[in-house]
């Protein structure tokens, strides 16, 4: 029914916490109860010592691989990595996802109903940030008893979640992969970021967020902004390899405001098919966690002081030559600090033309890279 | 990690090359080592197995790096100069520099590097001035290559010849003092006092900072 080194038919499950005591976030405001979806792989070992979790990127959630139904169509988001016998091999890991803080995929987001009201909370759930996202896991972690985690992993946003658990709760991770990410928002990041969100306040569906029970979304908005966002996945290199300067479906230019370039429809789709996957609300919130990450800021601009306390974890860090979204200097400045705060860090800038998306793409670089690094981890265990 | 066995280790080591086994021996059992240029890692490797050695390593290329993490080693990818520069002083025991001499950009600034991060370094370099070089100079007038390391002129990366009395006089000059030395002949291990200019094909030096400067 599923190929052999599928991890097969799975189910996303929920842990729900801080019903009595709300959990604090960074911002200073609380949020009571908090509940986490998230996804298991494996098996736990009987020292509990196996343990990975892998963190997803802006729009992705706690399914990473198999399949939530027999007929279902697509596996989980990176399944080509997690799987018997692949990069995150679970044949020997236990693997977790878990869905951050803010999505709209089963964890608590703007789209979740605020029990005080009994409507969803809109504008009213509290802006939250990476760090709020890894605090939320770190108590998933304590409810399955995993003290240490082997690995923690993530490509992107994901990377930053790696980051911050290395950076905040280094006793609680044995290694880091921070893959295609940085370490900080440049303020060119930031103002992409705002273009997305300026698409979807300038929606009138959007309504302030208020717009659950309105019977119309802000699809429009959220269209462009993932639009905007797609852009910067790709590199120039793989949209000339992808569409060229091709018309869809017509041989000559209509002189005509309408979809001509292959690459024009290709980002359409993409938007709308977004907007039927995802929460407009959930997309503020989250690109609103990216810009807000600073750990080197939290330490006076020192990012290698954000690390001294990771001395005895080992990262490996990986970035892709034509990434522009997160360039390899981002991941170059972040191994230099590693370095310097004495760290354990390999890293490896893997050639590529397919821009920042070459981690969900480059599977097989990443798997003899991980499955390597990964057993080397659990020959010193 | 399982105990290798002195016949694995003897296995490992008869695998070395020439100038890596000279390198190998001079490193001292549980140093900490940084690799500079560490190609597949086949040094450092050894030298974590068999010398417990705590090995890092800087190397240029993907392919390199990649052979090394499937070795189990933790290397980074970049340029040496650059990666030098992020590690505090003193970091290391050793830093090894074998068969990089000559495509050194700047070879003084990477030596006093190696000599602020690391107590001491460890260099082999091929010798141009080894008198079949200096024969082919003379007697055909085409620039020799280097007796340990066939690179032409025009291969790339691009090559600057260095002698052992080039090398040792400018070891003079910046204050490094040449602690430990040795000679290769062609692979093999020569016991040359006088004439090493002459007759070696490959040095092998320990290098340490002649006026020991306190760290900062």
């Amino acid at each position: 029914m599923f190929p052999s080194n599928s991890v097969g038919l799975v189910q996303t499950q929920t842990f729900t916490f801080a019903q009595d005591e709300p959990f604090a976030l960074e911002s200073g405001a609380t949020l009571s109860p908090v509940t986490l979806a998230y996804e298991a792989y494996g098996r736990l070992n009987a020292d509990r010592s196996n343990a990975i979790l892998v963190c997803h990127a802006l729009s992705g959630g706690a399914h990473a691989a198999g399949y939530l139904a027999p007929d279902d169509a697509q596996p989980g988001w990176w399944d080509d990595c997690i799987g018997p016998g692949k990069a995150f091999d679970t044949d020997h890991y236990f693997v977790l996802c878990s869905n951050v803080l803010g999505s709209c995929y089963g964890s608590s987001g703007p789209s979740s109903v605020d029990p005080a009201t009994g409507q969803p909370y809109g504008l009213h759930f509290p802006v939250v940030t990476i760090g709020d996202m890894v605090r939320a896991q770190v108590k998933l972690l304590d409810h399955l008893g995993i003290e240490r985690l082997l690995a923690v992993a993530g490509g992107s946003m994901g990377g930053m979640q790696v980051l911050e658990w290395a950076a905040h709760h280094p006793q609680r991770v044995r290694a880091a992969i921070p893959i295609a990410t940085t370490a900080r928002h440049s303020p060119m990041l930031i103002a992409f970021g705002e273009v997305g969100r300026q698409a979807i306040y300038a929606d009138p569906a959007w309504n302030q967020g208020d717009y659950y029970n309105n019977g119309k979304r802000p699809d429009a908005g959220l269209s462009v902004a993932r639009m905007v966002g797609h852009i910067t996945y790709l590199s120039e290199q793989s949209m000339h390899e992808k569409f060229g300067r091709r018309l869809q479906g017509r041989e000559r230019y209509g002189y005509e405001f309408q979809t001509e370039f292959e690459i024009e429809s290709y980002l359409k789709h993409n938007g709308d098919k977004f907007t039927r996957r995802f929460d407009a609300n959930s997309y503020l919130y989250v690109t609103k966690a990216l810009d807000y990450f600073d750990p080197a800021g939290q330490q006076g601009g020192s990012l290698a002081a954000a690390f001294e306390s990771a001395a005895d974890t080992a990262f490996l860090v990986i970035s892709f030559t034509s990434d522009w979204l997160y360039p390899s200097y981002h991941s170059k400045e972040l191994v230099r600090a590693l370095t310097a705060a004495g760290c354990d860090v390999t890293y490896l800038d893997i050639e590529s033309s397919w821009g920042h998306d070459a981690f969900l793409v480059e599977v097989e670089t990443m798997t003899r890279l991980l499955g390597s690094f990964l057993g080397r981890l659990r020959s010193e265990t | 990690m399982v105990t290798a066995t002195s016949e694995q280790a003897a296995a490992a080591y008869a695998a070395l090359r020439p100038d890596l086994q000279a390198v190998a021996d001079l490193t001292p059992a549980g140093a900490k080592v940084l690799d500079l240029g560490c190609g597949d890692g086949a040094l450092l490797a050894y030298l974590v197995r068999h010398k417990q050695a705590r090995g890092r390593g800087i190397e240029l290329s993907e392919a390199g790096v990649m052979a090394c993490v499937q070795r189990g080693l933790s290397v980074r990818q970049g340029h040496l100069q650059e990666g030098l520069a992020d590690y505090p002083a003193e970091s290391f025991d050793v830093v090894i520099l074998s068969q990089t001499l000559p495509f050194l950009d700047d070879p003084a600034a990477i030596l006093a590097e190696m000599l602020r991060v690391g107590r001491s370094a460890l260099v082999s370099f091929s010798n141009w001035g080894y008198w079949r070089c200096r024969l082919e100079l003379l007697l055909t007038g085409r620039v020799p290559l280097a007796p340990d390391l066939p690179q032409h002129w025009y291969d790339a990366p691009r090559w600057q010849a260095v002698s052992i009395t080039d090398f040792a006089g400018f070891c003079q000059q910046v204050g490094i003092a040449i602690t430990r030395e040795i000679y290769l002949n062609r692979g093999r291990r020569a016991r040359i006092i006088k004439v090493k200019n002459l007759l070696a094909t490959t040095a092998v030096f320990r290098l340490e900072r002649a006026t020991r400067s306190k760290p900062m």
